[in-house]
């Protein structure tokens, strides 16, 4: 829908899409202020209460809207087939039939969909470690080094690209010619054939491709957790630095003695959140062959059941398994954070 | 079945109404006369003497065509205009297919909207926004585009939508230079193509005889279906093309396992393909508008793909029977019988308004298809309009494209995969006949697509 507002915007339509937006912030700042006016009306114990349902409330009542009930809509979806999304669309001609666990079926018997939980997979192990890793890994090494801000600009930088962009720049990375005796114009490829082997098409065949989209998302990701566990370590007070020191603590111990345990919280938050995104990212996918060389996860296996072969019932199968694969995950996070309070 | 039964029931006991809301389920339904009822036979055909009527209305497309081909759209749409007074406002989105129905779920049709897949005007139909086309423009699409065109346009019977643009996909581009510096000549027939296939892989080492290349984003393999369809109208007819496009006959029946194995034995054999690009397997990658561009590099000498690759060509490339490029007729098993796989798009209306109907009505004409051949000053349109003078469109490969689209004996057949459900027809037909090129067997590859055919 986005796409589609974004291509018809005219002049004239842009002026009175900037007065609707006027107008609503404006139409949002009356109701805050008047929900603030009447909270203050109330003193005391109800007050208390009152207050605490008038700031509340309006949060909660816009979660059950704009999250719940789409969340409830599409479980149902889940268990009906049909080509349209919404079952409670007035006039279809064809309504989606009940049809019990048969789109969790199909999740096992569509052709192409085992290996795109396969390759879900792979990302989901192999993006947070490596990114992390490669992170921590960079935090740790330019830690108190000379030009520290200029080399972690240098490796925040990707995290400014969208993902689609990065994409793009690492199809010029990837591009492969595979005429024989022609020029190798890929970069990864260029050198390769500079040292005599033979020229590899690196995202054109599965399984190899994916560990090739993966290294996308990791050199995007690594700056994110370069910089929450950069800020980690600096955090660590100097007392314990120097305490260990004293007691002849140096390089690795110290690193695996010290430095890990003391950021262990960051680390884990780091892991989770590259984790959640990576179950969600399709843009990697979706720019560089759209998941069609066997090459595909979840997130672009929803939007593409969803919208582009009209399987709704599949694509919101979909949907659920990315939620309850991400569950464990926030699960696992918000168990941490009381461990830590 | 239990459906069609109930159905029967119903309409013995008459309740003709009835039949409207639960005709629903069945995409397989005959007849609606309750539908066909409701055609509107008010004449629109004069929309210029509608001036006093219409002028001030405006009328919003949706389209898939969008810059820089849009422009030619508009332009043709200037006489309509002119004469009415109705505002045409043109929205052009690449993402058409997939926010279409999500526009009909959500409320926001637009008054008219271009749909090239006859699958997507029976996914809008099933809506219930769509409406059927007036009298007049059924009469035009019965004068000028016949029943083939008719029935695309329609669904359970009842024409929704005329045809507008059109392309011919049953083409192979070659170079007129090259072949006449190496004695090549045209085959006329699939044993002819065959032999002039392994004799240009005899003379020339450095080359191919044939590139393809079926990347297209989300769309990728759809190249290899266009093959595939094309193959299997010429070695088992027509009628088992409807068949097969249909459901009537498996997907992996062995009529299209026969097609399959001729696709491959060009398109998978390493000393065939693929000019300019290397291995068989490098078709998977290589997108389709650089599929044929080793042509011009004598790297390649055949390139199968629609009237519409004319448009990928360089700037300065003569596309002419004497120039750089040219397209001959994809032979069929012999040379009596010439059937050709195309495309177009439909024009389908979703509100219900005098400005509309004559709107469409102006788009089904041969006015506009004239008008629209005139505005399109590069070339690279084309309809099967009868109505259209050949001699309005500029660019040869036009011309050649209407005249087979105009005549009478030709036997034409709309893109299959454009026809099927989308999670074959956008689904495992495109990314089976991907992994097919890239190596997987004929058999797998045709049990994978038969298994995903939806169950209703």
């Amino acid at each position: 829908m986005f796409a589609t507002s974004v291509a018809t915007i005219t002049a004239a339509g842009t002026a009175s899409k900037l007065g609707t937006m006027v107008l609503g912030l404006a139409v949002f700042a009356v109701v805050f202020v008047g929900i603030l006016l009447f909270a203050s009306l109330f003193k005391g114990r109800v007050g208390e209460k009152v207050q605490a349902v008038a700031f509340v409330g309006p949060t909660l009542l816009f979660i059950s809207i704009a999250l719940i009930y789409p969340a409830i809509l599409t479980i149902r979806r889940a268990f009906y087939d049909g080509k349209f999304f919404d079952l409670n669309f007035g006039s279809l001609r064809s309504r989606g039939k009940f049809v019990g666990f048969e789109n969790f079926q199909l999740l096992w018997t569509t052709p192409g969909l085992p290996e795109v939980f396969r390759n879900t997979v792979f990302w989901v192990v192999l993006v947070p470690f490596l990114a992390t890793a490669f992170g921590l890994l960079y935090a740790t090494l330019i830690d108190r080094a000379r030009g520290e801000a200029a080399a972690k600009a240098l490796i925040f930088l990707p995290m400014a690209i969208s993902m689609v962009g990065a994409t793009l720049i690492w199809k010029f990375v990837y591009f492969y010619n595979g005429d024989p005796g022609s020029n190798q114009t890929g970069l990864l490829n260029a050198i390769i054939t500079k040292l005599g082997m033979d020229p590899v098409d690196f995202v054109g065949n599965a399984p190899g491709n994916t560990f090739a989209l993966i290294a996308i998302m990791i050199w995007i990701q690594a700056g994110f957790a370069m910089t929450v566990l950069s800020a980690a370590i600096k955090a660590i007070p100097d007392e314990i630095i120097e305490a260990a020191k004293l007691d002849g603590v140096s390089g690795l111990k110290m690193f695996r003695f010290v430095t890990l345990p003391s950021i262990r919280s960051s680390v884990i938050v780091v892991l989770t959140t590259i984790a959640i995104a990576t179950l969600k990212a399709f843009d990697i996918v979706q720019a560089s062959s759209g998941g069609k060389l066997g090459d595909s996860v979840l997130a672009n296996e929803f939007y593409n059941r969803s919208f582009v072969t009209q399987q709704p019932g599949l694509g919101a199968a979909i949907a659920i398994v990315i939620f309850l694969l991400v569950m464990p995950i926030i699960v696992f996070n918000v168990i941490q954070f009381r461990k830590d309070a | 079945m239990a459906l069609n039964h109930k159905r029967k029931v119903m309409a013995a006991a008459g309740i003709a109404a009835l039949s409207l809301t639960t005709a629903a389920c069945g995409s397989s339904s005959t007849n609606d006369p309750a539908a066909q009822a409701s055609a509107d036979t008010t004449d629109y055909s004069d929309w210029c003497s509608m001036k006093s009527e219409l002028t001030g209305k405006t009328v919003s497309i949706y389209t898939s065509i969008v810059t820089p081909e849009d422009a030619s759209h508009k332009a043709s749409y200037k006489a309509f205009e002119d004469c009415t007074g109705v505002k045409i406002n043109y929205e052009g989105d690449k993402d058409f297919e997939k926010n279409l129905p999500q526009r009909a779920q959500s409320g926001n049709l637009p008054d008219v909207a271009f749909i090239p897949q006859p699958g997507l005007l029976q996914t809008m139909v099933d809506t219930g926004k769509a409406i059927p086309a007036s009298k007049t423009v059924g009469d035009e699409v019965d004068k000028y585009f016949g029943a083939d065109w008719r029935k695309y346009g329609s669904v359970d019977g009842t024409l929704y939508a005329a045809p507008l643009g059109a392309n011919v996909k049953s083409f192979v581009w070659y170079s007129p230079k090259t072949f006449k510096a190496k004695g090549y000549t045209v085959p006329t027939t699939w044993d002819e193509l065959m032999s002039l296939t392994a004799k240009i892989a005899a003379d020339d080492p450095g080359a191919k005889p044939w590139c393809a290349g079926f990347g297209s984003g989300v769309a990728t393999g759809w190249v290899g279906t266009d093959w595939v369809e094309d193959v299997l109208l010429r070695t088992a007819g027509p009628e088992v093309y409807d068949q097969w496009v249909n459901h009537e006959i498996k997907f992996n029946d062995p009529k299209v396992a026969d097609a399959l194995a001729k696709v491959g034995a060009i398109l998978k054999d390493p000393k065939y393909t693929n000019g300019g690009f290397g291995a068989p397997s490098t078709i998977a990658t290589t997108t389709f508008q650089d599929g044929g561009q080793p042509i011009l590099k004598n790297k390649c000498y055949m390139h199968r793909q629609a009237s519409f690759y004319a448009s990928n060509w360089p700037k300065g490339t003569k596309v002419a029977e004497d120039g750089d490029v040219w397209a001959f007729y994809l032979p069929s098993v012999d040379a009596s019988s010439k059937p050709f796989l195309g495309g177009g798009e439909f024009v389908a209306t979703f509100r219900d308004a005098p400005e509309v109907k004559a709107f469409a009505a102006f788009l089904a004409s041969p006015d506009w298809a004239n008008a629209k051949a005139k505005a399109t000053t590069n070339g690279g349109w084309v309809s099967a309009n009868k109505g259209l003078d050949v001699k309005n469109l500029v660019s040869p490969i036009d011309q050649k494209s209407a005249e087979i689209l105009q005549d009478p004996k030709a036997v034409f057949r709309f893109d299959g995969s454009d026809m099927m459900p989308s999670a074959v027809g956008a689904g495992t037909f495109w990314s089976q006949m991907t992994n097919w090129v890239k190596g997987q067997d004929d058999k797998t590859t045709l049990d994978n697509i038969e298994q995903s055919w939806p169950a209703n």
